[in-house]
């Protein structure tokens, strides 16, 4: 019996489970997101149903590991790659939480007249999209320098925050009577923006699990 | 509550219980250059050099073959005893050469004393046999300081309290993991400085082999512990710092951290992810 083809064969499938979640994280934000911009709130009901199933890949990954962790006792690059994973898992989930709390305020959003000022918030979507593809993609081919160019691009994200935020502001005080709705896009932006580090964990997690650097707190 | 006029400083809380004064030390307490070791004709050792500070444990990994166990003999002459072998280089204990010309082998091996993979005591009473190296080597003038010495290596292999009443039954009555605590309390019974052990819990079951591990963390704070195994979750347990060798060669020499996390070579990696080969 070859035990390392079967352990392969158990990281092969680990693998597959959190690039799976990781898709169901970027279906979410790009449903939740859509349910807003479009004003679709059947979308929006759909991305907080299917967060059942994102939650339940999150278990399964997690039982994965300990297993794996437990019977094969995995050692230097396999080991660093369960750990990325165990770690990586929770904050894939916790991305789709985020594109569930977006998915509420579309609902919510929906019911009341249009906002131009959503539009605004697209770019930040489109980029954190972005970001998220692409740290996917470096966690999948092991690629410390794309994922180290994914960090770095955390701060566009964080600009476009910034923007967002005083335009909002400014919207606020030069139309009150939108104050309320503007405010809820607020926290769409604010949710925007911590996927941004979120996904920037996920990129330290593949630095490490590449190179065996802690980048973490780094900067 | 009284009212602060400043806020309040930032200060370091060490939460962290006392510890006691048994760090393991810097010094070197073995140095190995360009060590080189025939069996005949045949090479098994190339150019080792290594260094083990005093007081900690370094495991030896390698696949079978890979001259691992012949560099633990290594440390204290037992190859000599096999004919036809041969050494070139140096081994350096408390930076003398114990290969030089005029080294006391006898002497040497008491500072250097072994445990083997398989148990080996002598056909005799327990007592006798953690007493026979202090008789042979007259270690002791009296018999009440005899019987001191034979219970404390008996403490300190942690084997005290379970043979203190029967002292005098054979060693051959003990299970297979108390005799092989009786060859650890035998060879710590003369007080060696550093402690070569072949696979010492590689015959035993899964709570013996802890009780042995256990006593190696312990034996750590006194001693210089070499220890060659096959079991790589015990290297990671018991060691601060191994060694992997593959045919006849010292691939990397690292803490058993970064051994077992990131090594530094891919050799190492392959074999410790069982990828080897």
């Amino acid at each position: 019996m070859d035990l390392h083809r079967h352990l392969d064969d158990e990281l092969s499938s680990l693998r597959d489970r959190v690039l799976l979640l990781g898709g169901e994280a970027e279906q979410a934000l790009e449903r939740a997101m859509y349910a807003l911009t479009e004003r679709d709130s059947e979308v929006a009901r759909e991305v907080l149903d299917h967060d059942d199933q994102v939650d339940h890949l999150e278990v399964e990954i997690d039982r994965q590991c300990i297993d794996i962790m437990a019977l094969r006792q995995p050692a230097a690059r396999d080991l660093r790659f369960v750990i990325s994973v165990a770690k990586m898992a929770p904050v894939l989930e916790r991305i789709a939480d985020h594109a569930c709390n977006i998915a509420r305020t579309a609902i919510d959003l929906n019911n009341e007249p249009e906002l131009k000022s959503v539009l605004d918030l697209s770019r930040m979507a489109e980029h954190a999209l972005k970001m998220l593809r692409a740290a996917l993609d470096a966690f999948t081919s092991n690629d410390a320098v794309t994922a180290r160019q994914v960090i770095e691009s955390d701060t566009e994200i964080n600009d476009l925050y910034n923007h967002t935020f005083h335009r909002l502001i400014e919207l606020m005080v030069t139309e009150p009577a939108t104050a309320t709705r503007d405010a809820r896009l607020l926290f769409v932006a604010k949710h925007l923006e911590r996927i941004g580090d979120y996904v920037t964990d996920i990129c330290e997690l593949t630095v490490y699990m590449a190179e065996a650097a802690f980048i973490k707190h780094s900067n | 509550m009284p009212v602060q006029t400043e806020p309040p400083k930032i200060q370091i809380r060490d939460r962290r219980p006392l510890r006691g004064a048994d760090e393991a030390g810097t010094a070197k307490k073995v140095a190995v250059r360009d060590l080189n070791f025939f069996y005949g004709r045949v090479q098994a050792l190339h150019n080792i050099s290594i260094e083990i500070p005093e007081r900690i444990v370094m495991a030896f990994i390698g696949p079978s073959g890979c001259g691992k166990s012949t560099f633990l003999r290594t440390l204290n002459r037992m190859n000599d005893v096999i004919p036809g072998t041969r050494v070139a280089g140096q081994v350096l204990i408390d930076d003398h050469d114990i290969y030089a010309p005029g080294t006391d082998v006898v002497e040497l091996r008491r500072r250097v004393g072994m445990v083997f993979q398989k148990s080996n005591p002598f056909p005799k009473s327990i007592f006798d046999n953690v007493a026979y190296g202090l008789r042979i080597n007259r270690v002791t003038s009296s018999s009440s300081e005899l019987a001191g010495r034979v219970e404390q290596a008996l403490k300190d292999a942690a084997l005290w309290s379970e043979v203190k009443d029967r002292l005098k039954t054979s060693a051959l009555s003990l299970s297979g993991g108390q005799q092989q605590r009786l060859c650890i309390a035998r060879a710590l019974a003369i007080r060696p400085e550093v402690l070569l052990m072949d696979e010492p819990a590689s015959a035993l079951d899964p709570i013996a082999t802890s009780k042995i591990e256990e006593l190696i963390f312990d034996l750590k704070k006194q001693y210089t512990i070499v220890i060659v195994t096959h079991n790589m979750q015990q290297a990671a347990r018991v060691s601060d710092t191994t060694a992997f060798f593959l045919l006849g060669k010292l691939i990397e020499v690292n803490s058993t951290e970064k051994m077992f996390t990131a090594p530094n070579e891919k050799l190492t990696e392959d074999y410790i992810t069982g990828r080897f080969g």
